[in-house]
């Protein structure tokens, strides 16, 4: 370890509390639904497509009709990236003539681009056209980012409102965060990847002939308007199969940088939003701290590790830390910082390869996921998911002192415990499960590149990435079967939506509650003591459920490096 | 529910055309031409022309086998720098396939026993398509490059030097040299020196 890698990480973590605030601010605004300085130019948009589509976007939705609505619209979406996948051989801006996809791979892409996952069977320069890319693939990464902060909008009202039996209207809030959040900063972003390397072209292939005459074929496309949308989103689906550590995608150490702010910075953001919404921002700020000491624990432990390096080469004389599956540009700091980023987000983007990590240093991200990426998390999920856990340890501490546990001024009851125990409980059930499965059937155990240990972590990781919606890989795995197409993209609808639809339920629940004022008895939930106690909760919660796992993939694994056990 | 379903049909179905035809479409499109009038070099993939045809992207790393040029790092894309095929080779720290590339590249290099070989030399990136290596392997190449250039090993080494960029503001980014690059220059060097000095 270094003192640069260090500074690396550290000036990062303050940038990303710095961001927090003016983030929050403008997704307050949205929350609010008022006015910003865009609705002058995007306002008739807006309005525009609410006529378009019928839509009244002051009629407020309970949660059964908000939860209705973003469903069917996440099925037509979804439909709509399947047919265009379908139809790719005779859409156009396919000048390689690609084939269309399968019917089990474009079914696994749809929901995987729909659920926020983009978990990828598939090399994009190799499967994909332009259009599919551009069509099939970015409206998902707007909308179900936009989807996410929409439910985490709806949550955050079920508190602030009082005997309340509504929670705002799907279809605005999803359009709202789209036109004045996503779609401006992405412009900005895109036109700076470009500058700094980025391609942007229709084009779809460049021929070059190297210096030794031989010939080069060159993927190029309209990298930097996905790439925007991938990384602020916390999408993360490449448009190349090396993803961020392609060199089109991610050229240089500064664009590195911006791409690990912009994962953090909407669930950074959305942390002080919830805190102005329920009216004292400081119970932002203490979920922010909260994560912040899960994300630098994370984050120095995967550091250490891989500059620590691999023994197995040492023993060759190889100096230093694990560059196999590294870029020189990012060196081994910005590499393991990157993967925990991602996956304490639900991103997936990856600039280096997991699989390739050392044991404890790959095991960090898996873990970051099915903690269910509460640190920091995917735009709205990651909030959403964290609030179940804060839920969780109002409820835990108020069985210390034997009174009903009060959050941000409503009471925790029984129903709403409940709800968010089962949408907790859903994650771990559909990893170890169907992690379980494959690791018995033989259309599973034909998976793994990797033997030994290591080969249940990669079919453990795929799952967790899948249920976790995060989308990286430990990308040994020959994911693209219809066996793991058709489990994960079961994985991935369950991981999504239920956890959603609970998550609706208990808003709901919460809205129509009257408010409850903070008395002495109360337990404060903006102190060190109330940090404390949801880290403590999300690592027992976390650590309990899946310790048996991680020691069967990464514990066992660790040890035979260190004991030159090959396999 | 019924009356829900119903009428959420409505808007999922225009909202889904609308917002394809916006973030599909317009967007994607209007940065094409926003990016091609203002950054048009890298735009179109940041391509190096000698000689009025294209060698490559100064981002993309590609196959050097020629004693007289400096060699990328091992790739795992394709048979090797393919660039229709990024990937990284996905094994892991205790895998005996890596552990066998590895002890064969380093015994190609026939160095003394004991001796230090550096992480980036003998390892794959994560794309594949990795342009750099780091400074050291660079140096260690020079011996092999000056004697089949038949070139003094100082005014390699000064180039290599030359052609090392650091991390930005001192933290951003690994010491790393640009291998397309360095061979670039260094072609161009060995032109200059063999022109007859008269």
């Amino acid at each position: 370890m270094t003192v640069q890698g260090w500074t690396l990480i550290l000036l990062y973590t303050a940038l990303v509390v710095v961001l927090a605030k003016p983030m929050g601010m403008w997704l307050f605004a949205l929350y609010e639904g008022r006015e910003t300085p865009l609705h002058r130019v995007l306002g008739p948009v807006e309005r525009g497509f609410y006529r378009l589509a019928g839509i009244d976007p002051n009629a407020e939705q309970g949660w059964r009709r908000y939860a209705l609505h973003m469903l069917l619209f996440q099925l037509v979406v979804l439909l709509f990236t399947y047919a265009v996948l379908r139809l790719q051989a005779v859409l156009p801006l396919n000048p390689r003539g690609l084939a269309a996809i399968g019917a089990d791979g474009a079914m696994n892409t749809a929901i995987s681009f729909t659920t926020n996952t983009n978990w990828q069977w598939y090399s994009g320069e190799v499967a994909l056209s332009n259009f599919s890319q551009m069509v099939g693939l970015v409206i998902h990464n707007f909308l179900s980012a936009a989807t996410g902060i929409a439910i985490a909008f709806a949550l955050f009202r079920g508190f602030a409102r009082r005997e309340a039996g509504t929670l705002g209207n799907f279809w605005a809030d999803c359009t709202r965060v789209t036109l004045y959040l996503l779609l401006p900063l992405c412009v900005i972003y895109a036109l700076f990847l470009v500058a700094s390397g980025v391609p942007q072209t229709l084009a779809s292939t460049i021929d070059a002939t190297t210096l030794e005459g031989v010939k080069q074929t060159i993927a190029v496309g309209p990298v930097a308007s996905q790439e925007a949308i991938k990384m602020l989103g916390t999408n993360g689906g490449g448009f190349f199969n090396a993803n961020s550590a392609h060199p089109f995608e991610n050229p240089t150490a500064l664009v590195n940088f911006v791409q690990m702010l912009s994962i953090f910075a909407l669930g950074a953001g959305l942390t002080w939003c919830f805190g102005k919404a329920v009216g004292n921002t400081r119970q932002g700020w203490a979920i922010l701290a909260a994560m912040m000491v899960l994300f630098l624990a994370g984050a120095g432990v995967t550091y250490w590790q891989e500059a620590s390096g691999n023994p197995v080469l040492h023993h060759f004389g190889v100096a230093g830390g694990n560059m196999e599956g590294k870029e020189v540009r990012f060196g081994v700091a910005a590499s393991a910082l990157f993967s925990v980023v991602t996956t304490a987000a639900s991103c997936g983007a990856v600039n280096a390869m997991h699989d390739s990590f050392t044991a404890l240093g790959g095991m960090i991200p898996l873990l970051n996921i099915q903690l269910g990426e509460v640190v920091v998390g995917g735009v709205g999920a990651g909030i959403y998911g964290f609030l179940l856990f804060a839920m969780l340890a109002v409820f835990v501490a108020g069985l210390m002192v034997g009174r009903t546990p009060e959050y941000v001024g409503k009471k925790i009851e029984a129903r709403d415990v409940k709800l968010a125990v089962l949408a907790i409980a859903v994650l771990p059930l559909c990893i170890l499960g169907l992690t379980a499965l494959s690791a018995v059937l033989p259309d599973g155990l034909a998976g793994p590149l990797n033997k030994g240990p290591h080969g249940f972590s990669e079919i453990l990781y795929a799952f967790s990435s899948g249920t976790g919606n995060n989308g990286s890989a430990f990308a040994g795995l020959t994911a693209g079967t219809p066996f793991y197409n058709g489990l994960l993209s079961v994985a991935m609808w369950i991981g999504r939506f239920f956890m959603i639809v609970p998550v609706l339920a208990i808003a709901g629940n919460l809205a129509a509650k009257k408010y409850t004022p903070e008395t002495a008895g109360s337990f404060p939930t903006t102190g060190p003591l109330w940090v404390g106690l949801l880290i403590a909760v999300i690592l027992i919660v976390g650590g309990l459920t899946f310790l048996p796992s991680l020691a069967l993939g990464p514990i066992a694994d660790h040890l035979a490096m260190v004991s030159g056990q090959l396999f | 529910m019924f009356n829900d379903i119903s009428s959420a049909l409505r808007p999922a179905l225009v909202l889904t055309l609308l917002f394809a035809l916006l973030l599909g479409l317009a967007y994607p499109l209007a940065l094409t031409g926003l990016a091609q009038a203002i950054f048009p070099d890298a735009a179109n993939g940041s391509l190096i022309e000698r000689g009025g045809h294209v060698v490559g992207s100064r981002l993309i790393g590609q196959p050097f086998s020629a004693p007289g040029y400096f060699h990328p790092r091992p790739s795992a894309a394709g048979a090797g720098y393919d660039a229709m095929a990024s990937s990284g080779s996905n094994l892991g720290p205790a895998s005996k396939a890596l552990a066998d590339r590895v002890g064969k590249d380093v015994a190609a290099l026939g160095l003394p026993s004991g001796s230090r070989v550096p992480a980036d030399m003998v390892t794959t990136s994560a794309s594949g398509l990795d342009p750099h290596i780091s400074p050291d392997t660079a140096l260690m190449q020079v011996g092999r490059v000056a004697g089949a250039r038949g070139m003094a090993r100082e005014r390699i080494a000064a180039l290599v030097r030359e052609n090392t960029s650091g991390p930005l503001l001192g933290f951003l980014g690994e010491p790393r040299v640009n291998v397309l690059e360095l061979n670039l220059a260094l072609d161009k060097l060995a032109q200059g020196s063999a022109r007859p000095t008269r």
